[in-house]
């Protein structure tokens, strides 16, 4: 037996050996760097126009994702979960696409609607609409990255409780609307809480499609993330680090909310049982 | 006819789908016909080069034997952390348990200047590496360490429901039966914990293979030796080379729909399997 303790000892050493060096060490290494030539340095990156536009940017694909696809996982969910249907396994599947395609091909496929080759370019000419190297075509790509989070998330949650609930109450004359605030909507909120961070976490950091799609507009098309990218490539090691730092707040910030919606959705379980 | 006015009981039905329908149809069922159709304009050789030209075809050779290497670190540290974050207690538990999911939380840019500051050869554990004569970042080595650190969560996160579902009383009773501890992993834990495992390697592999932002940083870009697809991808865009680039992400999302597909296989298997 003491040898089997001596084994977890161990496993837990490497463990947290593992997780120090591969996780907390490169966010430690991002703080050292943004302050490595001061505060002031620090403080002009972060103030600087084109990290505030960048910020600004950012700050509207990452809302903009969260909303249409909150919007868009409840409806799915309802669809899916409360309804029996032809061809519900091939809209669960075109549901989940977007996480098998790579970030680049998501940015491609974009380029290749509203650019230069596709033929809807004159007509988008004509008129004036910009989609690719413009604004919405980066809240397009950040849309589409995170489009399944919240379907995901919410769909098992709503399977699992089946539709007695909802039928009895619709048995008994309550609305849509009723049904959904009183006796669907307590079931999901931690779920929905939950897949909202987790979306906004990903629409935040989002790199590969929005790069694809940007065109590398300074001032104009730059997320944080891409900006982060620019800077790094002109040497300006400091500034892209101050940049970084400020998305490794956000990273933790976001990842301390989960733990908090973890916890608190656990104990409500635990009070439901008793 | 029961079954059919059961389910029009709740109302929405029609206003439910008909958003749902809508938004797929624009944010995917369109988009991939899009890249299908132009991929199949490029016709045979836009396809032929795609899966002969050696830069591409070292670019595929890079890219699935970092994303596979990165897969199987992850799913030997994965299955270790799964494993103490279930059944030990220790000082620091909530931390690392909570620190797992930083990958998904952390941009990739800044996870891929951060990995690559941390690697070159002045940086924190690099310089002990140079020291020894080893490059990290730059080469391939740098691009599975950017991989690993970017599906770290994946396979923790798969094992740690099944680990905690699991009955401590089977390991109880072949440790009663005095089977050695390697037999009671081989026998008893791991075959519960294979259908998650595989899941969880599917996934770090199919996410490794389409990773763009962490690796770009650290790879260095070598054609022919660190240059992954996605990047010949967006190079091939750079050209506005756009038939070849679709070619390469045509081939690239074959794989990770294949692999998406034995997923589900696995999963349906295991779930008719222990459904009875």
């Amino acid at each position: 037996m003491r040898k089997d303790v001596w084994i977890q000892r161990l496993l837990i050493v490497v463990s947290v050996l593992f997780v120090g060096v591969m996780l907390a060490l490169p966010l430690i290494v991002v703080l050292t760097e943004a302050f490595s030539s001061g505060l002031d340095v620090f403080l002009r990156a972060v103030t600087d126009p084109y990290t505030l536009k960048a910020l600004r940017l950012t700050l509207t694909a990452t809302v903009s994702a969260v909303l249409i696809n909150t919007l868009f996982g409840l409806t799915a969910a309802w669809a899916v979960t409360r309804f029996s249907f032809r061809g519900k396994g091939i809209l669960s599947t075109l549901i989940d696409i977007p996480f098998a395609v790579s970030p680049v091909i998501a940015g491609l496929v974009f380029i290749l609607i509203f650019g230069r080759i596709s033929p809807l370019y004159p007509f988008l000419e004509a008129h004036d609409i910009k989609v690719v190297f413009a604004e919405p075509g980066i809240i397009l790509a950040t849309v589409f990255v995170t489009f399944p989070f919240v379907a995901r998330e919410l769909i098992p949650t709503l399977e699992a409780r089946g539709t007695d609930e909802e039928q009895a109450a619709a048995l008994m004359g309550a609305g849509f609307a009723t049904i959904f605030r009183r006796v669907t909507f307590p079931h999901i909120r931690w779920a929905l809480l939950y897949s909202v961070i987790l979306c906004a976490a990903r629409a935040m950091g989002e790199f590969g499609a929005v790069s694809v799609v940007s065109g590398h507009l300074r001032g104009k098309t730059n997320t944080l993330p891409l900006h982060v990218e620019i800077l790094y490539s002109e040497y300006q090691f400091t500034a892209a680090f101050a940049v970084s730092a400020i998305l490794a707040a956000a990273a933790v910030l976001i990842l301390t909310a989960r733990n908090i919606v973890e916890y608190l959705a656990h104990k409500e379980d635990d009070f439901n049982v008793r | 006819m029961k079954r059919r006015s059961a389910k029009r009981i709740i109302p929405g039905f029609g206003i439910s789908l008909g958003l749902t329908t809508s938004f797929v149809s624009m944010m995917v069922l369109i988009p991939m016909l899009f890249l299908a159709v132009q991929s199949s304009d490029a016709g045979w050789s836009g396809f032929r080069k795609a899966l002969s030209d050696p830069r591409i075809l070292a670019g595929y050779k890079v890219s699935f034997l970092c994303s596979f290497a990165a897969a199987g670190i992850n799913s030997v540290f994965g299955l270790i952390l799964a494993w103490v974050l279930t059944r030990c207690r220790f000082p620091g538990h909530r931390l690392i348990d909570g620190l797992i999911e930083l990958p998904f939380a952390l941009p990739t840019a800044v996870a891929g200047i951060a990995l690559t500051a941390l690697y070159s050869d002045k940086g924190w554990i690099g310089s002990f590496f140079a020291a020894a004569g080893i490059k990290i970042a730059y080469t391939g080595a740098g691009i599975i360490i950017a991989m690993t650190f970017i599906t770290l969560p994946f396979i923790v996160r798969t094992i740690q429901p099944v680990l905690e579902q699991l009955d401590e009383a089977y390991e109880e009773a072949g440790r009663m039966f005095g089977a050695p501890r390697e037999l009671i992993f081989r026998r008893i834990i791991l075959p519960e914990l294979t259908p998650a495992l595989l899941t969880g390697f599917g996934l770090a592999f199919a996410r490794a293979l389409g990773e763009y932002g962490s690796v770009v940083f650290i790879a260095g870009n070598m054609p022919f030796k660190t240059e992954i697809a996605p990047l010949l991808i967006m190079s091939k865009l750079e050209q506005f080379n756009y038939d070849e680039s679709a070619a390469i992400a045509l081939v690239m999302l074959v794989v990770s729909f294949a692999v998406m597909f034995g997923i589900n296989c696995v999963q349906s298997r295991a779930a008719s399997f222990s459904g009875g």
